[in-house]
């Protein structure tokens, strides 16, 4: 069943657009060299917008923590329980997270620890979404 | 009306010092209304509305006040579980009933202005919109009291349940991930304290040891004490504690969250009547003493919060209600922390250093004796677990141990000082009462 579709809006539709392209972008405040996602309107650190800017990262994590969806709440995921929700973090700063299914892995098989790798996926015509590979 | 923005009234910073009305503050009396687990939206005495009515009456009763001399209400719309989403639930529009019920506050939720217009309030001069959860609503009438703002203070906490699955409507329905929700949603994370607190708990456990199903413990010591809390929802319903099979074999959620660790939405209303200590006195009830309101908001750093963040700000949390009631954690009898999911409340414990549990502790003293007859009464109040999601067990088990009136949940260690709260471990209150002002 497909993901459900994120709808961009105005502080994150550049995320959106290199996500679609298949490249991940996240904010770096030059001031702080602090990376930070999902995207907000000011840096977390020093408050300020004037030093945020979009940086590609090196598109590698690891697996910290994971979980698999038996009963949730969504009804478009539904038809997917069971399915894994696992914890990746950014080897660049892994106090940057990111959620992913981990494409492949069956539940409950997930390699906590694990390295993986950025991949994207379509969620809806022309709109992608990014997850995570693990490395094999 | 003014606003919970009107009124700078948070203690939400670190190194505020003793709290500048420590023992001025106090509740001099409650009032509960029948826990039902749904409203059947066509019974008129058991709506939302009746039911916060019967709660600020007994309330008022209990602590000997006159409608006359309320002059300060604190409300928040109701919470709304059952089938659609949450908070954004929307009923309307249905068919309504003759007034007071000709719209849906009354039904499902409830403020107050209702209340003021329904129940005959002529002298309330507080009465703030936008009120938050609980938590800090008691933060908020303390500080309110405290600085004259009012002097006889209902707090009022409605939480409505109405048919159908948990939040399986609203925006759980939808195909398309709006605002934060495009950040969560497309992988699943439906949002909601389940979610916050269950990748920490893995963590917790890779970090400290243990298993899931060591929760069992803490699970049935709150329907134990639930079964021992007379307006609680397992005790009018008779839900006996589950067995450690029961639990061990319940239904999946979030793996390895189960239904056991999750609270039972239900309909019901609450009320406590907060006054000066100079009038408590006077009052018909043995009144208990606020000494000190703490809130925090942390903000997410980034996708999902982890252990070391989670474990950073309940340490600050401590931090601060310690200092702002000026006691340590030796000096807290009653530990009345938050239990909406079981999987957050380890934090709280080991955060606040409650009779000495440090981090990673938390699993081996859930396995000791934890029962409101032995040496460590570990949430006697049975929280959400075991009386329904209502959000306000930890405060009234606070206020019953303090006077001596908790019945068959007495404890039998000193009761002298309790801790109490909603709360998540990223937002929320607490509140330190105290069975004498110093």
């Amino acid at each position: 069943m497909p993901k459900i579709i994120p709808v961009p809006d105005e502080l994150s539709q550049p995320f959106w657009d290199a996500v679609n392209e298949r490249r991940l972008v996240i904010q770096n405040c030059t001031a702080c060299d602090k990376l930070q996602y999902p995207p907000q309107a000011v840096c977390q650190i020093c408050g300020s917008s004037d030093w945020l800017e979009w940086q590609e990262p090196e598109g590698k994590g690891h697996i910290a923590a994971y979980i698999v969806i038996e009963d949730g709440r969504l009804n478009r995921r539904m038809p997917d329980q069971p399915y894994n929700l696992a914890l990746v973090t950014l080897d660049q700063d892994p106090t940057v997270n990111f959620y992913s299914n981990l494409p492949g892995v069956p539940a409950y098989e997930v390699p906590v620890g694990a390295a993986v790798e950025l991949t994207f996926e379509e969620v809806a015509p022309g709109q992608l979404i990014h997850e995570w590979r693990v490395v094999e | 009306m003014t606003s919970s923005n009107d009124f700078q009234w948070r203690r939400d910073q670190d190194g505020l010092g003793v709290w500048e009305h420590r023992g001025q503050v106090a509740i001099a009396g409650y009032g509960h209304s029948p826990v039902d687990r749904r409203w059947d939206e066509k019974n008129l005495d058991t709506s939302l509305g009746a039911y916060t009515i019967m709660a600020c009456e007994k309330a008022m009763e209990q602590a000997g006040v006159t409608i006359d001399q309320v002059d300060g209400i604190v409300c928040c719309d109701s919470h709304i579980a059952g089938g659609s989403g949450g908070t954004a639930s929307q009923w309307a529009p249905r068919p309504y009933f003759d007034p007071p019920y000709d719209s849906e506050y009354g039904l499902t939720l409830i403020n107050a202005q209702w209340l003021i217009d329904n129940m005959g309030f002529k002298n309330v001069k507080f009465a703030p919109t936008g009120v938050p959860t609980i938590g800090e609503m008691v933060g908020m009438a303390s500080q309110a009291v405290g600085d004259g703002v009012c002097s006889t203070c209902l707090v009022i906490y409605p939480t409505g349940n109405m048919e159908g699955r948990y939040r399986r409507g609203g925006e759980n329905a939808d195909d398309y991930a709006r605002g934060a929700r495009q950040w969560t949603v497309p992988w699943g994370n439906h949002g909601g304290n389940d979610f916050i607190n269950i990748f920490p708990h893995r963590q917790y456990l890779m970090k400290y040891g243990g298993e899931h199903e060591d929760l069992v413990h803490f699970v049935r010591n709150q329907h134990k004490n639930g079964m021992l809390t007379p307006w609680g929802y397992n005790a009018t319903h008779n839900i006996q504690p589950i067995s450690v099979e029961d639990y061990i074999g319940s239904r999946p959620i979030l793996n390895p969250l189960r239904i056991w660790d999750c609270d039972r939405p239900v309909n019901a209303s609450a009320a406590y009547l907060f006054t000066t200590s100079e009038r408590a006195r006077d009052m018909k009830s043995q009144p208990v003493y606020v000494l000190n309101h703490s809130q925090h908001n942390f903000r997410f750093r980034t996708t999902q919060p982890d252990l070391d963040e989670v474990e950073m700000w309940t340490d600050r949390q401590a931090a601060r209600m310690y200092e702002g009631a000026g006691l340590g954690p030796a000096d807290v009898d009653i530990f009345n922390p938050y239990d909406g999911y079981s999987i957050m409340t380890q934090f709280f414990l080991e955060g606040f250093q409650w009779h000495g549990v440090k981090r990673g502790e938390a699993l081996s003293f859930y396995a000791g004796d934890i029962s409101v007859k032995g040496p460590h009464p570990f949430s006697s109040s049975g929280g959400n677990l075991g009386n329904g999601r209502t959000r306000t067990a930890m405060y009234t088990d606070s206020i019953e141990q303090l006077r001596g009136t908790a019945g068959d949940r007495q404890v039998t260690v000193r009761a002298e000082t309790a801790l109490c709260a909603f709360t998540t471990p990223s937002s929320g209150g607490w509140l330190m009462l105290g069975k004498y002002p110093s």
